[in-house]
């Protein structure tokens, strides 16, 4: 598949948020204000980016059947490998920058963390295997699916932001009216299905 | 394993095995303090498996497997555990048992599995575990441990099925692959599309959510 079709198509078609579901737990809580969340949004894309193509090659040298470095099939591994890989990164990304940006670190730093647990980033591992990709693809698909969380998240803060000021239902207040918010803001993405470059 | 889970019990005579403090445990997050609708913890995994009410079944199953042992072995192992690495051993116990899983599932329910594809997976990442592993089996015995896991689980668990109840109905008319609406003669029952889309889900969910928060009166500020 072409690699600027499948960005396309992982930033709006198969949004991690709309088509999937993936870190609704930070998408949900970490939307009240616009500033965090383009915060988020950001680390997102820098830890997707980053470990979605070292996970590509760990399945592809060393958990795949046959794979060239390990004789034996350590496929059940994979899950145990990928979230200690991710683990990993976060910490190591969180020491770097802290060490070359202080201000991005202020910025960014209290949503490392958070994302080691989040699950976009395992889902998009697991995806990248399920669906074969091959390394390019795999780094314009991880950079593609932070890219659509990311917008998503934002455009969802600004809605919040404003929603401040409306008179909503006592029940439905906070969660409730995101969810119906969140499922508006899916119809329109889905109007992006069948684009192709 | 039972013996670890005992002890405290048999070291405390007074308090009974299910006694009214520990019955709070598993009723509180059922309802009151249900960890999808006033938590607002694991809504990944609940959402995306829910179009139908067989892998829905599964899945709760698996979660609250993981769930309770997850809980009952961070709690053994509670004071052994170096707070600075906690995080990395909750994940590795949390992993090794959504692999048990999902090697279960591959041998004896396929079709689910597949179903289900990369959302056992998902599990790991499933924050109601990770949320109970840090409140409350890092500080809580054994036996107490896994009573808070069966409420968080099975209050998870009710939440989707119910989800699963109305995609289902109202997606394919039909309740675990029984055609409700051909049944009692109804065929030309119009089918919604929105419903087996994802963009169903959230909206089922918004309404349970007001309808549950209306009814305990919890008001988000």
């Amino acid at each position: 598949m072409n690699l600027i079709s499948l960005g396309i198509e992982s930033i709006f078609v198969k949004n991690m948020i709309f088509a999937y579901f993936l870190g609704m737990c930070s998408f949900l809580a970490v939307s009240k204000k616009v500033s965090t969340a383009i915060g988020l949004g950001a680390a997102v894309i820098f830890v997707l980016t980053i470990t979605t193509p070292i996970n590509w090659l760990i399945q592809e040298y060393i958990l795949k059947e046959g794979a060239s470095l390990v004789a034996v099939d350590l496929t059940f591994l994979q899950y145990i490998m990928f979230i200690a890989i991710i683990a990993a990164m976060v910490q190591l990304v969180e020491m770097v920058i802290e060490k070359v940006s202080p201000a991005l670190y202020g910025s960014l730093g209290i949503f490392l963390p958070l994302i080691a647990v989040n699950c976009s980033i395992l889902g998009g591992s697991l995806f990248m295997v399920q669906r074969d990709y091959t390394l390019a693809e795999a780094s314009v698909f991880g950079f593609g699916s932070g890219t659509g969380f990311a917008l998503a998240i934002i455009a969802l803060a600004a809605i919040r932001e404003k929603l401040r000021y409306s008179n909503v239902p006592n029940g439905l207040k906070g969660l409730g009216i995101t969810m119906l918010i969140t499922g508006l803001m899916g119809i329109a993405f889905k109007s992006f299905i069948g684009i192709a470059l | 394993m039972s013996e670890v889970a005992e002890q405290p019990v048999a070291k405390k005579k007074s308090e009974a095995l299910l006694s009214k403090r520990r019955r709070k445990f598993v009723s509180d997050p059922l309802v009151d303090d249900n960890p999808i609708t006033i938590q607002v913890l694991g809504i990944c995994s609940a959402l995306a498996v829910t179009v139908q009410m067989k892998p829905t079944m599964v899945m709760s199953i698996a979660v609250v497997f993981v769930i309770v042992f997850s809980n009952l072995i961070i709690s053994a192992l509670r004071n052994l555990i170096p707070n600075r690495v906690r995080i990395i051993v909750q994940l590795a116990v949390i992993a090794s048992l959504v692999v048990l899983v999902d090697q279960v599932l591959k041998a004896f329910l396929y079709d689910v599995s597949k179903v289900l594809s990369v959302f056992v997976g998902l599990i790991i990442t499933n924050c109601i575990v990770m949320g109970r592993l840090e409140a409350f089996a890092m500080g809580n015995k054994p036996w107490d441990s896994v009573l808070d896991g069966f409420g968080s689980g099975f209050g998870y668990a009710w939440i989707i099925l119910t989800v699963a109840f109305f995609r289902e109905l109202l997606g394919s008319g039909s309740v675990f692959g029984f055609k409700v609406f051909e049944a009692i003669g109804w065929e030309s029952f119009p089918t919604n599309g929105l419903m087996v889309d994802s963009i169903g889900a959230f909206i089922i969910l918004g309404i349970i959510i007001w309808v549950q928060r209306t009814k305990t009166g919890y008001v988000e500020n």
